[in-house]
């Protein structure tokens, strides 16, 4: 197989995730398209473990690590996502403007 | 290198080749979908369809152990936990995130500028390197376990650590949230 | 020796720090009297061991790296008789004044202060290197600054203050360069190896350094063209005038030329310049004398022109006739000064039209302030006589060609020293008469006070009563015999001056003694005419249309400020458009572009974290571009 293949799914994928982090309004969504970029870097982790015959297989260790991470990432965000939902009754970030020059009209 | 791309052109794609770029093409039509459809609840079952199709060229790759890891974990356990904070959140069935054009022009540059780099770049260092998949075994459980618990133990016990603090702490924000409701009700 | 002179040095000093610190508690006369009076002792010990000796001592300071600066003192005959004249005026100063000030609020400070002059008057006699004389000079300025504002509440006395301050550190700084550039071209700061540095015939450094060191003297002893500030000065209390500003401080400036005459002697044209500028004093300073309204103010430009014979009598060559006339000048004019102090404080006024008559009322000041005036006019056998007639006699060897120094200095300073020797008896009797004789005059009712009067001096007892305290009067005494008698050293010379340099003759002369007491009796004999034919007229009218002019001091101040104040406020006032319409510009630019910008980059502050992040991201896409481009 060429090399080539997997790594482009890898790029697309991560810029699909971009877009994803970038455009959309609702927090858990953000949150899976920052899956999707973690798991184009998956895919590029395990195509050159292949291609490089690793014998530690430290693509594949490092796959299962960002596995576990983006696993915990995923809990603790949705904790946070969920308690600003609480808060304010909203989970869409352009709604959250605490970080705004304060202007009369702004939240 | 040469040798290897005169013995493989891209104009006589392996079966194996064939089958990738289809289910990359489900994977990257899905995730697309993700990232684009009103409708919340169908992007995580998007979601899903995204991450099962990574799955399967994970084995394709020959890489048995993290395809089921990916299967178990992410369609398994991340998605149903987003489906939850989908519900927390009051995310009806039938809800639509509102239109936010103004955020997709700017997005889309981004995210098209940084695509059409790295595809550029890489295409221009990796267009001859061949990837061989003869032996089948270096993806097994007994192999990845072997090299997990001999060679990299001690990184793997600090993420235990790592997963256990993220687990008090996931805990500890929605205690704190239950009892901060419980001092407003007194 | 030299221990006996650092001590003298070193006591006024410290008593000006007692005072300081404890004047509220103790009696400043207690501390300032006792110092005083074992510094003089100790500088007789030394003027009387010296004999023609030079002794050295010096202590380096810190390495400096280039020019070591020593702390050394050099004691000369010179500088033994200079530092007598010093404690012996300070400590009678300090005995009037603990009378005179009796009643004074401020008078421990002015005790220290006058403590902390005396030292620092020592100082600048007995150092042997520039640098610690400078700071001896400076620190004598300093004092003269605040004794001359004693009277602060007054404006008169504030803005006197400000002018000496100012006009002498004018002369200053030329003073400053001139020491360092006397020293780079010895290699060294001390008086000895600057005097031994210099070369036979002068040297291009020697004539720089000396000239620039004139601007100081010209400073400090109040010569043409830095001489207004000395008769505002009459502001401070008398007793400092007397001291600081007849006596001892303004005769620092000849002093200093004495002291490094080798250097001075080697440089023709300095020698010009100095007689010039003498020869401009004494004529200018004498007729401004004459016209003057005001006791103190009379007595001031007087000194201003006797200070001028002595810095004459240094241009022609004639340093030990300069030594003489100082020495003496420092004991009548002192005199003269506290003298005029009783005077004032028994008419109660220092106008001389609110003078007259005072024979009687002030006997002892009258017959001691009568020797005075004879020796400031340079009656024989008074000591200014013989003083003045060895400046003559000096110029006269030189205008006759003999000696290095140039004919022409010589001529100039005979002439102008003959021309003043007249005014001089003019004036000096005008004061006399004036003061001393004719009917008993009241201040006219509602006369103004002179505003430069110290307050003290005016309006306090003394009217129709006694003559004056006895601390008051005795050191009128004391000072009355060498004014009397200091003239007759002459004969035998200054044996310890050690002056085997240019004309060191003090003996009179006939030819110049002759024509000195012609212009002697020429002068006072016209100003006696005018008051015999009409005793209530001011036998200043002789001046004719000079007077009014004369009374002003020339107008030099008017001359300064047309000169240096009016542009100056020019230059200012461009300066300040200039940084008000062009610099202010740039400045309030940069302000108002860095404003907008920011403005700018603050609409992107709007609280929505996906457009940092996009921002943040397209950025590192340039980046990327930009390397992938490159590379």
């Amino acid at each position: 197989m060429h090399l080539v293949y997997p790594l482009v799914l890898a790029v697309l994928l991560f810029g699909i995730g971009l877009y994803g982090v970038l455009a959309r309004r609702n927090a858990i969504l953000v949150l899976m398209s920052i899956e999707l970029m973690l798991n184009a870097v998956n895919v590029n982790l395990v195509a050159f473990d292949m291609y490089l015959r690793d014998t530690l297989h430290a693509g594949q260790a490092l796959t299962l690590f960002v596995i576990t991470i983006a696993a915990a990432e995923i809990g603790l965000g949705l904790a946070i996502v969920l308690m600003v939902f609480r808060n304010r009754a909203t989970a869409d970030i352009p709604d959250l403007r605490e970080l705004a020059e304060h202007k009369e009209g702004s939240v | 290198m040469n040798l290897a791309a005169a013995e493989h052109g891209f104009l006589s794609p392996t079966g194996a080749e064939i089958a990738f770029v289809l289910i990359g093409l489900v994977v990257l039509g899905s995730a697309l979908l993700v990232v684009t459809t009103r409708q919340v609840v169908h992007a995580a079952l998007w979601l899903v369809v995204t991450l099962g199709g990574l799955a399967a060229e994970y084995l394709l790759l020959t890489a048995e152990f993290i395809a089921w890891v990916q299967v178990l974990i992410y369609v398994g356990a991340v998605v149903v936990l987003l489906l939850f904070g989908l519900m927390l959140t009051k995310a009806p069935i039938g809800y639509s995130e509102p239109a936010d054009r103004a955020a997709r022009i700017p997005a889309a540059t981004v995210a098209l500028g940084a695509t059409a780099t790295l595809v550029t770049v890489i295409v221009d260092a990796f267009r001859t390197a061949y990837l061989h998949l003869g032996d089948d075994t270096v993806g097994t459980t007994k192999v990845t376990g072997e090299s997990l618990f001999k060679v990299w133990v001690l990184p793997f016990e600090v993420l235990s650590v790592l997963l256990l603090a993220a687990l008090i702490g996931a805990v500890v924000l929605s205690r704190s949230r239950a009892r901060a409701r419980s001092d407003r009700k007194d | 020796m030299t221990v006996a002179a650092a001590t003298a040095c070193a006591l006024p000093a410290l008593a000006a720090l007692f005072g300081l610190l404890f004047g509220r508690r103790v009696r400043p006369v207690l501390i300032a009297v006792p110092a005083g009076l074992a510094a003089t002792v100790l500088t007789i010990v030394v003027a009387a061991g010296i004999g023609d000796d030079v002794r050295e001592s010096a202590v380096r300071l810190t390495p400096t790296g280039a020019l070591d600066i020593t702390l050394g003192l050099r004691v000369d005959g010179l500088a033994a008789l200079s530092a007598v004249l010093v404690t012996v005026v300070a400590l009678l100063v300090q005995v009037y004044s603990a009378a005179y000030l009796r009643e004074d609020p401020r008078y421990s400070s002015y005790a220290a202060l006058v403590s902390l002059f005396t030292a620092a008057m020592l100082l600048v006699v007995y150092t042997g290197d520039l640098i610690v004389l400078l700071v001896g000079w400076e620190v004598m300025g300093v004092c003269s600054y605040f004794l001359i504002g004693h009277h602060w509440e007054t404006e008169a006395a504030r803005s006197a203050s400000i002018k000496a301050f100012v006009v002498t550190k004018l002369g200053d700084v030329p003073f400053l360069i001139g020491i360092l550039v006397l020293a780079a071209g010895a290699d060294s700061f001390r008086i000895r190896d600057v005097l031994a540095a210099v070369p036979e015939g002068g040297a291009g450094w020697v004539t720089a350094g000396t000239l620039l060191l004139l601007g100081g003297v010209a400073g400090k002893s109040a010569q043409v063209p830095l001489q207004t500030w000395l008769p505002d000065a009459m502001a401070g209390p008398t007793p400092v005038s007397a001291l600081i500003h007849a006596a001892t401080m303004v005769a620092a400036g000849a002093y200093l030329v004495a002291r490094l005459y080798p250097a001075f002697l080697a440089a023709h044209p300095t020698l010009i310049v100095l007689a010039v500028m003498a020869a401009a004093t004494m004529i200018g300073s004498a007729l401004a004398a004459l016209a003057q309204e005001d006791l103190k103010r009379v007595l001031a430009w007087s000194t201003v022109g006797q200070l001028a014979y002595m810095t004459g009598g240094l241009a022609v060559g004639g340093r030990d006739a300069a030594v003489f006339h100082l020495l003496a000048h420092g004991a009548f004019k002192a005199l003269l000064f506290l003298g005029a102090g009783v005077l004032i404080h028994v008419a109660g006024t220092g106008a001389l039209a609110g003078m007259g008559g005072l024979r009687r009322r002030a006997p002892i000041a009258f017959w001691t302030m009568t020797a005075g005036l004879a020796a400031l006019a340079g009656v024989p056998p008074f000591s200014g006589f013989f003083s003045k007639e060895a400046v003559l006699g000096a110029a006269e060897h030189t205008a006759g060609g003999h000696g290095s120094v140039p004919a022409v200095a010589g001529w100039l300073v005979l002439v102008a020293g003959l021309l003043t020797a007249a005014l001089t008896a003019a004036y000096a009797t005008r004061v006399w008469l004036r003061v001393f004789f004719g009917p008993t005059r009241e201040a006219a009712p509602g006369a103004e006070v002179p505003a430069h009067a110290d307050a003290a001096d005016y309006g306090e007892p003394g009217r129709g009563g006694g003559e004056a305290p006895a601390a008051m009067v005795w050191p009128l005494v004391v000072l009355a015999v060498p004014t009397v008698l200091f003239g007759f050293l002459a004969f035998p010379g200054l044996p310890s001056l050690g002056g085997e340099l240019g004309y060191d003759e003090l003996t009179p002369h006939p030819a110049t003694t002759v024509s000195a007491l012609i212009a002697l009796a020429l002068g006072a004999g016209t100003v006696v005419a005018a008051w015999r034919r009409d005793p209530a007229a001011d036998p200043a009218r002789v001046l004719g249309p000079v007077r009014g002019p004369a009374l002003r001091g020339f107008d030099v101040d008017g001359l300064y400020a047309a000169l240096v104040v009016t542009p100056v406020r020019l230059a200012a006032k461009a300066a300040r458009f200039t940084d008000g319409a062009v610099i202010d510009t740039y400045v309030k630019g940069a302000a108002r572009s860095a404003w907008l910008l920011g403005g700018g980059i603050r609409r992107g502050q709007n609280g929505n974290t996906r457009l940092y992040l996009t921002g943040l991201f397209a950025g590192v896409v340039v980046l990327a571009l930009a390397v992938a481009v490159g590379s």
